[in-house]
């Protein structure tokens, strides 16, 4: 590598317009045009200021510290520590050297959006391999400048060093005045045994401002002329406006009505006065009665929805089938909220013809898009920043609420916020979806023989088996738009939109087939965790089997045992999942107390320790809501959970004493963590359950009444 | 009916001259331009919104303003003094205690309240007296350990 090739000409710069302005001098940008698609600007037309080929920028300022701008968004993941923890190790400086800069869209790289646990296994390895380089290219820099050769130098906290000549330089000084662009060459990265700041838990970068009340959300901030918005809600999905009567509200001072279309919406000054003024509206629907509820729903989704494909298959299913002993069943589970704490938060503030969103999104840059399309503007006159977003989990991937704030924003001529109520927030919803999986399979011999599978409406997220089983057959509908779309929207399927929700899918299907799983260790009368490991030769999911057992203390014994214990395995991206959760129950009230849970993970090299016990910690947490209580009911388009009294997520008193053990696996890339640990959680308390009471439950949740139920019909 | 209602919020004499049935969290808000207390649910069932009014947690999303004409007022914004971070929030910050952040000043404030009343709580009586406050991310096992490690710390002197 040359410097000159690194140093480029001013004027390539300014072909890419003046981009980070605010940089001044040191300014060294750091690039590559990663191989990875899902990174990569998807068309051709340019933003309004950064270079379209490039995924990261850093900017090494001339006090030595760093900034880095890139296009993801914090969730409460912890990107903003981990991501500077790699930059900081790479470039070999301080992590407290770091100042990350997440989105703004008018002056981050473009990313495809935070979700799919993307940020750690994708952008990774990319931003580790800029900041790799930038060392190098500094380094060599300062070579020319010692006029001696790189191997000599040395270098530490961005400050290089000459032993031989006793000089030093710091990295703020020796790109003072200069811009530097690289394409990723291949630098290697650093190994594990050369560690300082990946393997550590730092502080994390966003802890001061959340503990203080400064961290601001799209909520939360407000611009000058500011008025806040309430939207007139129709009674139930399919419902149409008959009549509305706005003169109540329009009479309340400071209060104004807008209507665009089929958008009735209020605005004031203040957002309670805005709640009251919409209280005064008085319409009328035509209801519809679409026979549809949380109880019928999924004789509907196997009747209605797309006919799935077999997506894997070996062996001959049919024939296997017949010489052996086999069981069918159904397992279903119900739709599931994200229900985040934050609602669906925006403000949006045109100016001329430019607008500013500042949204609660996961999708900063599709939403810049959309915003685009929905005002009317060109990409270049959409800025959109994603502040601090108050959880998520696939849920904040549906832009509707930004949306409506736009189109309000410039009905009224004035910037508009417009935060979900939380009633509001369930009824425009992206659930996830209500699904049905069938499971036939056979055992001979102790061993399955035969595996039959079909899953209807949840996707195919983790849906074909890890387990060795000569026959075998796997049929579902892939993840995709159609899939997802309200039963009004043509080859839609569900009375309200459903979308992504952590891991799509794969709950569902780990849990379908890891009860299965028991029922044939049952059936076999082998102790559940030798039943897997007899059917599974892929090392690291008996290695974190293995682990999560060896914790907790697992006695083989056959099922079931009355004790309450249950194991899962699952997998999903290249993350190995195996929990062991144990149950107490009272049969007289049905209540399943989870008290202990045992997760075991490879995700490959962990970047921060206690950042990943977080990931999984809250993944226990979600997946005990989606064992247990969490459902979404409705009728005839209607939504009677509305709130968090009648939709009960997990709270201090639910949570079990937790212990998460991480697998070291040095010699693999770092993997997903925020969402593969839900996966096994419902399906382990689900087989603690049935160990339990010596019967199985086949929906999610396992509601009380549910396990009534079972107990009565057992 | 619209009227002044004076207050001492985080240690200051205040006034607001607004309706007084207006609820508190969108006073604090949207007047008086203090936004670490959150709307979560809007009908006391989450706890984002906690702040103490004389010594006692209160839901500001289901309160109205005139309740605190005359007390004091202690929002996340008043925790801290000079600069210096109060021992709950380091111990927040001591045990990674958050992820999305959202519900944190509420869980802030409820402990406050908790460390006033009871200032060495066991484990159990944390959990009971924190189990309407609610956090998605799971920071739960987390936030009492804070709350333990804070007590520790101050030691019955809370301020």
């Amino acid at each position: 590598m040359k410097v000159e090739d690194a140093i480029v000409a001013e004027k390539t710069v300014v072909n890419r317009r003046d981009f980070l302005k605010a940089g001044g001098a040191g300014l060294v940008v750091l690039f590559w045009v990663g191989p990875l698609k899902a990174f990569q600007q998807p068309y051709t037309e340019a933003p309004p200021s950064i270079p379209t080929d490039f995924n990261a920028f850093l900017q090494i300022k001339p006090d030595n510290t760093i900034t880095c701008f890139v296009g993801r968004v914090e969730l409460g993941q912890g990107p903003k520590t981990a991501l500077a923890q790699l930059v900081a190790e790479e470039l070999d400086v301080p992590f407290d050297a770091i100042d990350m800069v997440m989105v703004d869209t008018d002056v981050c790289p473009w990313d495809m959006g935070t979700f799919g646990s993307l940020s750690i296994r994708v952008l990774g390895p990319i931003l580790r391999g800029a900041s790799a380089e930038a060392r190098a290219v500094l380094l060599k820099m300062a070579a020319d400048q010692f006029g001696a050769p790189v191997a000599r130098l040395q270098v530490s906290d961005g400050v290089i060093t000459d032993p031989t000549q006793g000089k030093r330089v710091t990295y703020g000084t020796l790109v003072q005045g200069k811009r530097i662009e690289k394409h990723l060459g291949k630098t290697p990265l650093k190994t594990v045994s050369a560690f300082k700041v990946m393997g550590k838990s730092p502080q994390r970068k966003d802890a001061i401002e959340k503990v203080t009340g400064k961290a601001q959300f799209a909520g939360d901030v407000t611009v000058p002329g500011m008025v806040y918005a309430r939207i007139l809600r129709s009674p139930a999905h399919g419902a149409k406006l008959k009549s509305a009567d706005t003169s109540a509200a329009e009479k309340m001072p400071g209060a104004q009505v807008l209507k665009d279309g089929d958008l009735i919406a209020v605005i004031h000054e203040r957002p309670d006065l805005a709640d009251k003024a919409l209280g005064l509206i008085k319409a009328e629907y035509d209801r519809p009665q679409t026979g549809l509820d949380d109880k019928t729903i999924f004789d509907h989704l196997v009747r209605n929805a797309q006919p799935p494909k077999v997506i894997a298959e070996s062996g001959t299913v049919e024939s296997a089938d017949k010489t052996a002993n086999s069981i069918e069943n159904t397992y279903v589970q119900s739709y599931c909220s994200h229900a985040a704490i934050e609602t669906h938060s925006a403000l949006a503030q045109i100016q001329g013809n430019k607008v500013t969103v500042w949204a609660a999104t996961q999708i900063p840059f599709r939403l810049r898009d959309l915003v685009a399309q929905t005002l009317g503007f060109p990409k270049a006159n959409v800025r959109v920043i994603a502040s601090y977003v108050g959880g998520a989990f696939g849920g904040k991937t549906n832009p509707q609420n930004c949306l409506e704030a736009v189109r309000l924003a410039k009905l009224v001529g004035k910037p508009v916020q417009l935060v979900y109520r939380r009633d509001e927030d369930f009824f425009n919803e992206r659930f996830r979806p209500a699904a049905v999986v069938k499971i036939r399979s056979a055992l001979t011999n102790g061993q399955i023989t035969s595996w039959d599978y079909t899953v209807y409406a949840a996707g195919d997220g983790g849906a074909a088996t890890f387990y060795d089983i000569p026959n075998q057959r796997t049929t579902a509908v892939p993840v995709s738009a159609i899939a997802w779309q309200k039963q009004d929207t043509a080859g839609g399927l569900h009375p309200f939109n459903v979308g992504p929700w952590r891991m799509p899918g794969t709950l569902t299907n780990t849990f379908a087939r890891e009860s299965q799983m028991d029922l044939l260790a049952t059936k076999a009368g082998v102790d559940p965790v030798e039943f897997r490991l007899q059917h599974l030769s892929d090392k690291r999911m008996r290695r974190v089997l293995e682990a999560a057992t060896k914790q907790f203390g697992w006695k083989p014994a056959k099922p079931p045992t009355g004790k309450g214990v249950g194991v899962a395995c699952g997998t999903t991206y290249k993350t190995y999942v195996a929990t062991v959760a144990q149950v107490a129950l009272d049969k007289s009230t049905g209540k399943v107390r989870v008290e202990h849970v045992v997760t075991a993970v490879d995700a490959g090299v962990i970047v921060n320790p206690d950042g990943t016990r977080q990931q999984v910690e809250g993944c226990i947490t979600m997946g005990i809501g989606s064992a247990l209580s969490e459902e979404v009911g409705f009728s005839n388009g209607e939504m009677h959970t509305r709130n968090f009294d009648s939709y009960e997520i997990p709270r201090f008193s639910t949570m079990p004493t937790m212990e998460v053990v991480l697998i070291d696996n040095p010699d693999l890339a770092p993997d997903a963590i925020a969402e593969p640990p839900v996966i096994t959680v419902p399906a382990a308390i689900a087989n603690a359950v049935s160990d339990a009471i010596g019967t199985r439950l086949f929906q999610l949740p396992m509601t009380p009444p549910r396990i009534l139920q079972a107990l009565k019909q057992s | 009916m619209e009227r002044t209602i004076a207050f001492n919020l985080n240690g200051k004499k205040t006034q607001v001259k607004v309706d007084d049935e207006r609820t508190l969290l969108w006073v604090l808000r949207s007047d008086l331009g203090l936004t670490g207390a959150k709307f979560g649910c809007g009908a006391a069932l989450c706890g984002s919104c906690t702040v103490i009014v004389d010594k006692e947690a209160v839901r500001s999303c289901s309160v109205p303003v005139k309740d605190i004409a005359g007390k004091r007022l202690l929002t996340i914004e008043g925790l801290s003094k000079n600069g210096q971070l109060h021992p709950l929030q380091d111990a927040f910050v001591h045990h990674n205690a958050m992820q999305c952040g959202f519900c944190t000043p509420g869980m802030i404030m409820k402990a406050y309240a908790l460390l006033l009343q009871n200032p060495k709580p066991t484990r159990a009586e944390i959990i009971r007296y924190m189990d309407d406050n609610l956090c998605r991310c799971g920071g739960h096992e987390r936030i009492v350990a804070a709350i333990q490690y804070a007590a520790a710390a101050t030691k019955g002197r809370m301020s």
